[in-house]
């Protein structure tokens, strides 16, 4: 919440800080960071921290937290990494770049609302920071708005992850309706089943796989490259795509074994992680590559954690924690790069001028711990996926071990790709990067970039020290990382994390791994050419460029179709949308029985005169006629209130009609004498049916309304009231003025606006040629006198200046 | 529940729409009035059976008061419609000669556009040329040099 709060306040008033704003994100996250250290023995023992705050206790809506190892350990990479970035980025940024207290403000927001996403035991509460996180992610892409790129990404990144989220808010319903609870915790403690879970469970799937750039939604993650590397660093590899690992490792435990749930993630993990590593062997720009590798080492995570056996979990949650904490610091480091010569292609990279040693050693270090070398932390996250997998009794488990065997392969590869191609002079020209020759006017290799300061490279620094301490001491991150596990899946034993388990499969597997990325390093040349023929098959990105275009040109047909400036146009659909949709429901509604033809002889005239007189009027082509018309079905409904006991009524209308006339006839005199407007035949037609289809409309709803009264009538209150409580005999006078006043009151006001309206219109000044004719009568309309006078008026200006004087 | 007076109000409703979906204003007005009256009648057929006047303390089968009131108030609230739109056709007599409704000028020209132009297509081609593979990258931000 207090993040929250610091956010919003960097936002509207942090223009004058700059950079400075880094400085109180920074201590935010510290704050947090710190926070979550100063509990960390308790929760990681077994003692989870929480707290109920009621929201919409209606919709289940709460705000209840609970931390235990799990959440903490995403609450301590969350606000460390992000402690971290805001450092780096107040160096990161030129001083005078606008927009800085911006991009802190989302920073600070978007810290705030992933802590709510991994901290928050409420389904929907969990979707609402969810969400949050999608939007600080929108507006953090997009933060050069001036860039058309950066926009697209933007709202690519969006529309993927909101479309999923979407889906997600759908089967958190489905799966909540079926438990009885959004209660996170007391879902998975005793997992609903049945159809309506499974179809949830789907859902949910496919919110965790947008989220996290899982094939085929994964489109969107390079794209958001554009941001800037602060921000790719910190939402795009270290935490917010994790946001759907999280989620597939909280259900997993409890759901593995339902519907589609295990092979869904277990073929879309493994596809990713093949089809991005695959896909990272082809990219030029540092980040791109970066991009596609986190899609596959989240492929990874979501094989292990979808697996949802304790071995896996452990492996995944320690994978979780190797990969936050070498990207964040490879982000960084291809950051540094990219400051201190403006490019990141790596064809282009690798003069250095002195200087250059640390930066590159924290590279080196991440790198190791990307491709799985021992003594790096990466290594003991891999050695124990191999080794969940080697003993899996889960089907299948065989292929599965395969396919992450040969993920890790092109991981190697494509770390070696990285890290070569960033540092190692001449590598463009070693069949390792790029198949043919470089063309040098093309892309102009840089030669003695200037060393970066030490506070540049001090944040990726210190998380390649984090990765290199844990891959030669893992034991330190033994209660954390056991505890996590623990508090996903209870079947968790605790244990020593160690780098050496005597000679068993899982190391045969790693040297494998290693040899085989070793060779397609150096046969970088022919992996690009066979990169070149094979491809990942159906990229999501075509398909959402596509719906997007048709999303566009579907409205633009709709907007030309009910959008095209025509009156008659928008009344016609007006009134068949009224008709159509509540018709739909009375075609399934019972006609009541008992209705007979039964209508006394003045009824029957009484109807007849009304219908004769309206059609008369709806079709005499002189305008008077049809007037006086009107006026005839207004004097039959007059009869008809004095048959129906309504003397009020009857008076009313009468006097109400004589008006009407006279008004008609004010106006209608300065008209042409017929109506001369001749519609075409299929305009005359569809006027027909829409006519036709409101009439059937109301006649249904006559018939069935009169049979579907459920209470009680007023009217006998009223009778009996009127007298004692209103003090008048006539009890339709005493129901206008005193029981319902209010709306007689309403009334006498839409009077007299319509009264304002109608004064203003007439005493407008009529143009010079219209004012000739000199009508005298006119005048008369509503007792404003004085038209004369605006005879003189020029144009169309108002005649109130002439009429006063 | 007169069937028969439903029929009618049905009747009312058809004619004033064909009327409500002309060109010419007085025409639409009539058409308002029309429904206008439909509207009333479905008001008191919506009460009870019909009764001799309500007064309080009157014998017999008393009407339903409660329609009526409604009744009588959409009557006087059509007539102040029917007043404003005729001092509208007023005003387009005045300024064009007859009380023809035209498009609106504005609404024709949106639709008449295609959304080649739409910013958003803009921007994603740019990202498209920006999604395939081997493709040399520059951004360049604003960095502290």
């Amino acid at each position: 919440m207090l993040q929250a709060v610091i956010g919003l306040a960097l936002l509207a008033g942090g223009r004058r800080l700059g950079r400075g704003a880094f400085a109180i994100g920074g201590a935010s996250a510290l704050a947090v960071l710190g926070w979550a250290l100063w509990h960390r023995a308790g929760i990681v023992a077994g003692e989870p921290v929480t707290e109920h705050t009621g929201w919409v206790p209606q919709l289940g809506l709460a705000l209840d937290l609970r931390i235990d190892a799990f959440s903490l350990l995403m609450v301590l990479l969350v606000a460390g990494i992000g402690a971290l970035i805001h450092a780096y980025a107040s160096r990161y940024f030129g001083a005078t770049t606008p927009g800085l207290h911006r991009l802190a403000g989302l920073l600070v927001l978007f810290t705030a609302a992933m802590v709510g996403v991994v901290t928050t035991s409420n389904l929907l509460a969990l979707y609402l920071a969810w969400e949050l996180t999608s939007v600080t992610s929108y507006l953090l892409v997009g933060w050069n708005d001036r860039d058309a790129r950066a926009r697209a990404a933007a709202l690519q990144a969006i529309l993927i992850t909101g479309a999923g989220g979407l889906a997600m808010l759908g089967g958190f319903v489905l799966i909540g309706s079926a438990a009885g609870t959004f209660d996170l915790t007391a879902i998975l403690a005793s997992p609903p089943t049945g159809a309506r879970v499974e179809a949830g469970l789907v859902l949910v799937l496919l919110g965790a796989f947008t989220k996290s750039a899982q094939w085929p939604f994964s489109s969107w993650l390079p794209g958001a490259m554009v941001a800037p590397t602060p921000v790719s660093a910190f939402l795009h590899s270290a935490t917010m795509v994790k946001a759907g690992v999280y989620l597939v490792a909280r259900f997993s435990p409890a759901f593995a074994e339902q519907g589609l749930w295990r092979p869904l993630v277990l073929g879309v993990g493994l596809i990713s992680m093949i089809g991005g590593g695959w896909r990272a062997l082809r990219q030029y720009d540092l980040k791109r590559i970066l991009a596609f590798g986190t899609i596959s080492q989240l492929g990874f995570m979501m094989v292990l954690f979808g697996a949802g056996s304790p071995e896996a979990t452990t492996a995944g949650v320690l994978l979780l924690f190797a990969h936050a904490l070498f990207k964040a610091s490879l982000f960084m480091v291809v950051g540094v790069v990219d400051h201190q010569t403006n490019t990141r292609d790596i064809r282009a990279l690798g003069g250095y001028g002195p200087g250059w040693w640390w930066p590159r050693a924290a590279a080196v270090a991440s790198g190791a711990s990307m491709a799985g070398i021992p003594l790096f932390f990466g290594f003991i996250a891999k050695e124990s996926a191999y080794e969940s997998w080697v003993h899996s009794p889960i089907g299948g488990g065989g292929l599965v071990l395969v396919g992450i065997v040969a993920g890790s392969v092109l991981t190697f590869a494509y770390t070696g790709r990285l890290l070569l191609g960033a540092f190692r002079p001449g590598a463009a020209y070693e069949g390792i990067v790029a198949i043919e020759p470089l063309d040098p006017t093309e892309v102009a290799p840089v030669t003695e970039a200037p060393a970066p300061t030490w506070t540049l490279w001090a944040p990726a620094a210190v998380l390649a020290g984090l990765t290199v301490l844990l891959g030669v001491v893992p034991d330190l991150a033994s209660k954390l990382v056991y505890g996590a596990a623990e508090s996903l899946d209870p079947a968790v034993e605790g244990g020593h994390l160690a780098i050496w388990h005597g000679v068993n499969e899982a190391l045969v597997l790693s040297a494998v791994t290693i040899a085989l990325g070793l060779a397609m390093v150096a046969g970088g040349r022919v992996v690009g050419r066979i990169g070149r023929v094979v491809h990942v098959p159906f990229d999501g990105g075509a398909v959402y460029l596509g719906a997007l275009r048709a999303l566009n040109r579907t409205a633009d047909r709709v907007t030309s179709v009910l959008q095209n400036g025509s009156l008659p146009v928008y009344a016609g659909v007006i009134l068949l949308t009224a008709t159509v949709l509540p018709g739909a429901v009375l075609l399934g509604a019972d006609v009541p029985t008992g209705l007979a033809i039964d209508s006394s002889p003045g009824e029957w005239a009484i109807a007849a005169l009304i219908l004769a007189a309206g059609t008369a009027a709806a079709t005499v082509r002189r305008r008077m006629a049809a007037v006086l018309c009107l006026g005839g079905v207004g004097y039959a409904m007059g009869l008809y209130f004095v048959l129906q006991g309504a003397p009020d009524l009857a008076l009313t209308q009468f006097t109400i009609e004589t008006l009407a006339a006279v008004l008609f006839v004010l106006v209608l005199r300065r008209l042409p004498t017929r109506f001369r407007e001749r519609p075409t035949p299929r305009g005359r037609a569809v006027r027909l049916v829409i006519s036709l289809l409101v009439g059937m409309f109301v006649f249904a709803f006559a018939l069935i309304a009169s049979g579907a009264r459920t209470a009680p009538s007023l009217s006998g209150y009223f009778t009996d009231n009127a007298l004692p409580e209103g003090g008048g005999a006539n009890v339709v006078n005493v129901i206008l003025v005193d029981f319902r006043g209010f709306d007689t009151m309403g009334e006498a006001t839409v009077l007299v606006v319509a009264a304002l309206g109608v004064v203003s219109l007439a005493r407008l000044a009529r143009p010079r040629s219209a004012a000739a004719g000199g009508v005298d009568g006119v005048d008369g309309i509503d007792g404003i006198d004085g038209i004369d006078g605006a005879g003189g008026a020029d144009g169309l200006e108002p005649a109130h200046g002439e009429d006063a004087s | 529940m007169s069937v028969v007076m439903a029929a009618a109000a049905a009747g009312l409703f058809s004619l004033g729409t064909w009327l409500l979906l002309q060109r010419e204003l007085s025409r639409i007005i009539i058409g308002l009035g029309l429904i206008g009256h439909g509207a009333n009648l479905l008001l008191l057929l919506s009460g009870g059976e019909r009764g001799r006047p309500v007064f309080a303390g009157g014998h017999g089968t008393l009407a339903d008061p409660l329609p009526q009131a409604f009744a009588l108030t959409a009557i006087v609230i059509t007539f102040g419609v029917v007043a404003f739109l005729l001092a509208l056709a007023w005003r387009s007599v005045e300024l064009t000669g007859n009380d023809l409704v035209e498009d609106d000028v504005e609404d024709r020209r949106i639709a008449s556009q295609r959304g080649d132009h739409d910013e958003e297509v803009v921007d994603e081609q740019a990202l498209l040329a920006d999604q395939s593979d081997e493709t040399t990258v520059s951004v360049h931000e604003e960095h502290e040099r």
